[in-house]
This record gives C-alpha cells, structure tokens and sequence, in this order.
C-alpha cells in the first residue's frame, strides 16, 4: 500500500486529507448505500474507523500507544447482515493498514474441530493460515464450546485461536458472530476469550418498512420489478413473515423474492404466445398472492 | 558442497524475511506453495517428501512461512525446499522451486566412470550420502 504522510511539515494535520486519502469514506458510503436500515452497527462501524484513522495519525507524529483491540463480535439473528458487515469492515481495515490483504474468510464449527484426538490443531492451524492478513468470521461461534461434552475438542480450537489473537494481532482479525444470547453465555464461560474481544455490535432485526426497501433493492439488482398490485402484496407478505418463527431477515427476503421469479416465469409458460419486455421484467400481485403463507393465515383465521 | 538446485541456490542462505517475501511473491501470483524434504538430494530425484499438503486458498505468506520454520526445525539434517505450483492451463507446472533448509554438512557427489562397450564410457553420478540407510545419511 503506497501512502502519503498525513502530516504536514509544519506538524499540522489534516483530518479532512487524511479521510479522504486513506479511502475509507468510500467503504463507509458504499455500507450506508448496500445495507438499508441498521443505523446503529453503521455509527459503530463509523466510530471505529474514525478511531483507527486517529490512532494511524498518532503513530506517524510518534504518540505511541498499544494498537486499538480489533477483535469483534457481531451478535444478531440470521439475515441482519452480519457476513456483509464483516466483508466491509475487512476493506476498511485493509485500507488503513491494519491488515494486509483484506480478505474475508468465513468458518463454523465444522472447519474447526476435528473428529478425534489430533485432528482438531491442524485443521483449525489451517483455517488460520487460509485467513493470515485478513479477516476470520466464525459463524456460529457458539457450537465451538460444548461444556456438556467433556470430551468435546471443541475448546482446543478456542485454545487455538486465542493464542493466535494474542500473539499475532497484526495478521489477521477475528470476528464471532451468532445468536445475541448465545453469544453471551459463550463469552461468560470463556474470560479468556471475551477480555480479547473489545467491540461487541449488536445488529438489530428489521423492520417492515426496512424489508420492503431491501426487496425492492434486490429487486432491482436482479432486473425485475414489482408491478403496483405487487408491492402491495409483498408489503403484507413481509408483514405476516415477520411473526412467523424460522423468519431469517433479509435471507428470507431474498428466498421469497427467488419464488416469486420461479412463479412468474411459470405464469409466463402457462400463458404461452408473445411476450414483451416488460412481461419478462415484471412481477405481479399473483406471483406473491399465491405463496403459501397467505393460505395459512386465511385458513387459520 | 553447496547443493545447487532450484533458484537462489547460489546465493547465500535466504533469511526468513526473504524467504516471507518469495512466498508472498508465489501468492500473489495464484501459486498454491507446498514444502517438500528429502535426504536423498540426487538432482534426478523428484520424488521428495511432501511436509504436509499443498497450501491452497492462502493469501499470505506468515501462515506458510511458520510452516516452512517448523518443517526445517522438524528436519535439521535433510534438505526442505518450497514449490509454488502454476495451476494454469497451459503452464500446469512448478513455477518457483527453492531450498530453505540443509543439513549442516553437505556431502556431495561423485562422478563415476564405467567402461561400457566398445571402450564407450558410462558417467553416472552417485551422492555420498546415500552410501548411509535412510535416516543417517547426514548425521555425524
């Protein structure tokens, strides 16, 4: 990464000039354009950017100081955006020299731990090695520590990884996302690892409104459009969704809007004859009206 | 004798930064890297040892470079040498292959003649160390 000394030769500096040329502005933009709603994890994000920039700043006119603690957990239920987060904090850390490469590498459970004696060290030693210089996500984070299995490896991964946070802070960066609750037991019954987590970000459910804007969104980056009959229908299939259990947020958005394209097309088959351009690109009310939930809420009052 | 195999050979030792900074160069490239080892240093044999499996997906190079650490101290008196290997159609081969590790005293070859027929003379090259069974061949 070639770098330009933020400090004048006067010893002045200039915030503005030191934003603009470590581009991460346009991460943060690009976070508050993809990602609709979730107004507090944007401010928290905003924060720690703004906080590493400072602690960059310090470091050039010679203030040292114990770099800023990175590790995070992102708590919420599925759907809220978590992963997307984490891909986007990668950028903005990679951008202001924290880490090298800025990649995000995503694992469970299931990549960690191994099935016997021995196997878990050098699976999760390899999982390691694939993030070094970039960002590790343990989804799920939770499943790793099983206190009601003695037996479990599951705590020599925890071990693991938290020699790695420890002793090698420049190389990579780890975030625990899951459950809100979970996530909380999971720190309790680890010290260990909670006092090396400093940034817990909290991301909250959606609300209608927010759904409807993110289908929308997605909507329009798949090339379709909801006819006004539509939007409306959709507007009351969000709603009903919402109180559903199993209800995954945004993925679930996305999963409803998938069925509604597979209805559409079938619609158009049926039909059969000349289609236009705007058949092909619209979707009507009866594409959602004929999903299953609006059923289930008719037949059960 | 210095065994003069792969790149760098002539060179000094590389130093573990240097040797980072090949690695890294291997990486940003799309070149997977494996470590390899052998105490049979014959230059006709391509048949080392692998020291664990390739390292795919790996973006940089402090993960691979304790590995290759941990493979010279497991292996003090053999060589270990990096590949990084060109998975590309059409190149499908080894594209940077250099030694890392050696044992402390290198033994070396000699060339023997054999007198083949019609006085034709047959040169064969044999290694020292393979005079010893595997696993003392360079220790002293």
């Amino acid at each position: 990464m070639s770098e330009a000394p933020l400090v004048a030769a006067d010893g002045r500096l200039d915030l503005d000039e030191a934003f603009a040329s470590s581009r991460v502005g346009e991460v943060l933009d690009k976070l508050d354009r993809e990602l609709i709603g979730l107004a507090p994890v944007k401010t928290r994000i905003r924060e720690l950017a703004h906080l590493l920039l400072i602690d960059k700043l310090r470091k050039q006119i010679g203030l040292a100081a114990e770099p800023p603690p990175l590790h995070m957990s992102f708590t919420g239920r599925p759907g809220t955006g978590k992963t997307t987060v984490a891909m986007r904090m990668a950028e903005i850390l990679h951008r202001l020299g924290y880490i090298r490469k800025g990649h995000l590498v995503v694992a469970t459970r299931d990549d960690l731990v191994g099935q016997y004696i021995g196997h878990t060290a050098p699976k999760t030693k390899e999982v390691l090695k694939r993030a070094m210089g970039g960002v590790l996500l343990i989804d799920e984070a939770y499943y790793l520590y099983k206190p009601e299995n003695e037996r479990d490896y599951g705590g020599e991964a925890i071990e693991i990884l938290l020699q790695v946070m420890e002793n090698q802070r420049d190389d990579l960066v780890v975030v625990f996302a899951g459950y809100k609750d979970r996530m909380d037991t999971f720190f309790s019954s680890n010290p260990g690892l909670s006092s090396r987590v400093a940034n817990h970000i909290d991301f909250p459910d959606y609300s209608a409104e927010e759904l409807m804007s993110i289908a929308k969104l997605m909507v329009g980056k798949l090339n379709y459009e909801f006819s006004p009959g539509a939007e409306t229908a959709f507007d009351e299939y969000v709603r009903l969704r919402l109180d559903q259990p199993q209800f995954a947020n945004a993925r679930s958005i996305r999963n409803a809007i998938d069925r509604a394209r597979l209805r559409q097309a079938t619609r158009l088959f049926e039909h059969g004859g000349v289609v236009t351009a705007g058949d092909l690109k619209t979707i009507e009310e009866g594409d959602i009206r004929k999903s299953r939930i609006f059923e289930m809420t008719a037949s059960g009052g | 004798m210095r065994l003069t195999q792969g790149a760098f050979s002539f060179l000094p030792d590389l130093t573990d930064e240097q040797i980072g900074k090949e690695i890294q160069y291997a990486l940003d490239h799309g070149w997977p890297i494996s470590i390899e080892y052998t105490d049979d240093p014959h230059p006709r044999n391509s048949y080392w040892e692998m020291y664990g499996l390739p390292m795919f997906d790996v973006k940089d190079a402090v993960g691979i470079l304790a590995d290759v650490k941990k493979a010279i101290a497991e292996h003090p008196d053999e060589y270990v040498k990096v590949n990084a290997y060109d998975a590309r159609l059409g190149r499908q081969t080894t594209a940077l292959s250099f030694i890392v590790g050696r044992p402390k005293h290198e033994k070396g070859f000699r060339l023997d003649r054999t007198t083949g027929p019609d006085r034709q003379i047959i040169y064969s090259v044999h290694s020292y160390a393979t005079d010893k069974p595997h696993g003392e061949r360079y220790k002293n």
